[in-house]
């Protein structure tokens, strides 16, 4: 690093003090140091769990996170009001930094998950789980991949996922494995607020005008098809419920049916109709099985770092 | 051995009886920091700041917990009480995070709750034992969350005020309008 030149203490106008301060990088713009987000946590893998199973789990709860974060991001400067904007992209923050923490989790207890970069690349674990995997790789479900349609669509889709997510983090809390257990007990008092907000939303519009209520009831009837996968199960949850370390997908799919049609009832809505039970086995985001709309969000966004697999941000 | 200085859940950072000068030291520069988006508050008074060690070869070890998972601003804490140890003449320091117990917004001292009303934001209400989860309880309410008693407007001190929105400028704040004096202002929400 090259010396930084002596600059007068006292000079009030400058705009760039204290943002280079002596062999502080991290402090060289807000918010950008990368550092471990689990640095002094102890990350070891709970007797008898399987740790590739761990990792394989943590990579599709913070799979289903970061794509909906991204999905709610590209709301911005387009949502009807300035508050649901913000709502909307704090929403997405939240989902963010439990994906930080998921795929570190992932990455600590089964490092072979972790792509590989050129040498010197200083990308973070988390940033190659998030840039550097293709579909197939990805083990998020299909809800969150779904375009955002209108804003009806988008409260449907939440009210739905924070619904399951919650359930799932809920439960998670009593995981084996310590640093599955403190994330999702984090988590669930971040969700509570995210389905609060989209249950509100749904009520309001299920009640509003002629026109909010009709797209309410199309966004239902389109996004139901994919409420059903929520609740399958697959082989890496199956052997980790036995050890005590992931959620029952059934269990909590139960609470999350019941929390729904409460809900849709209060806003005197009609469940959608042909929901099939779940199919295990079907093929479906969690065995990297995808709709085409995953191809196109994470071009989007990981295309400017996979141009610089060695770049610094 | 490590000399260490704990955190009570609610009490104050107490140095032990026979804490060393240097751990003293150490204790009131890292409690100096203050939080990059609440500039009033110290990471002590928003409960944040978990513990500040010294260990036998020197080290300074500060334990923070995040707030928000998502939350920007942990990078930067970590930063600037690197910073304040090596100002106070500690070269080797080591931040560490602790994500459990998950922090609560019941945390923030009385002392943090004052100086946040002085700057226009109102402090958090409440949130109680639902803060420290730790009963092992594995389900989660299927009702919504009541809303939050109205928080009272740090402009006029009127307790009416009117939500406009759960999700503000920053991760951890809401916004409101006061009905009385009609000024809107963030207030910080119960977690």
């Amino acid at each position: 690093m090259a010396p930084t030149p002596p600059r007068d203490e006292h000079d009030e106008y400058d705009a760039y003090a204290g943002l280079v301060e002596a062999g502080e990088e991290t402090r060289w713009a807000f918010g950008s140091g990368f550092d471990d987000p689990l640095a002094g946590v102890d990350v070891s893998v709970p007797p008898g769990a399987d740790g590739p199973a761990l990792a394989a789990y943590c990579l599709m709860l913070g799979d289903d996170a970061l794509v909906l974060a991204q999905r709610l991001a590209q709301w911005c400067t387009r949502a009807p009001e300035l508050e649901e904007e913000v709502a909307l992209a704090n929403i997405g923050l939240d989902l963010v930094g439990q994906t930080r923490l998921l795929y570190a989790r992932a990455a600590a207890a089964d490092p072979s998950v972790v792509p590989t970069l050129p040498p010197g690349s200083p990308a973070p674990p988390e940033d190659r789980l998030a840039f550097f995997r293709g579909p197939e790789e990805y083990r998020c479900v299909w809800l969150v991949e779904q375009p955002n349609g209108d804003f009806a669509a988008t409260v449907v889709r939440l009210v739905v996922f924070a619904a399951w997510r919650l359930t799932l983090l809920g439960r998670l809390r009593t995981s084996r494995d310590p640093v599955l257990a403190a994330v999702s007990a984090k988590g669930v008092k971040e969700v509570r607020y995210h389905r609060d907000y989209a249950a509100r939303w749904l009520l309001t519009l299920a009640g509003g005008t002629v026109e909010s209520r009709r797209r309410t009831e199309a966004a239902l009837e389109s996004l139901w098809p994919c409420v059903e996968e929520l609740g399958r199960t697959d082989d890496v949850s199956e052997r980790l419920v036995a050890d005590g370390v992931a959620a029952d997908p059934a269990a909590a799919f139960e609470d999350t049916s019941a929390f729904l049609h409460r809900l849709l009832e209060e806003g005197g809505l009609r469940v959608p109709t042909g929901s099939p039970e779940p199919a295990p086995g079907t093929p479906g985001g969690r065995l990297g099985v995808h709709s085409p709309w995953l191809g196109s969000l994470l071009e989007e966004m990981q295309g400017i770092a996979r141009a610089h697999p060695a770049g610094r941000w | 051995m490590v000399t260490g200085v704990s955190r009570e859940i609610t009490g104050e950072l107490v140095p032990e009886a026979e804490a060393d000068p240097d751990l003293v030291r150490a204790h009131v520069a890292v409690g100096a920091v203050v939080d990059p988006e609440l500039p009033m508050l110290t990471l002590a008074d928003l409960g944040v700041l978990r513990g500040v060690e010294i260990e036998p070869t020197g080290r300074v070890v500060v334990t923070l917990t995040p707030t928000y998972t998502g939350c920007p601003a942990l990078a930067t804490m970590r930063a600037d009480v690197r910073l304040a140890l090596a100002a106070a003449g500690f070269e080797e320091a080591e931040v560490r995070t602790a994500l459990s117990p998950a922090w609560s917004t019941d945390w923030i001292s009385e002392q943090g709750r004052q100086a946040l009303r002085e700057h226009g934001i109102a402090p958090p209400a409440h949130v109680g034992s639902d803060a420290h989860d730790t009963s092992g309880s594995t389900s989660v309410d299927l009702v919504l969350m009541p809303r939050p008693p109205a928080p009272a407007c740090p402009r006029c001190g009127a307790t009416a005020s009117r939500e406009v929105s759960r999700f503000g400028a920053s991760a951890c704040t809401s916004l409101h309008v006061c009905t009385v004096c009609g000024e809107p202002f963030d207030g910080v929400k119960p977690l």
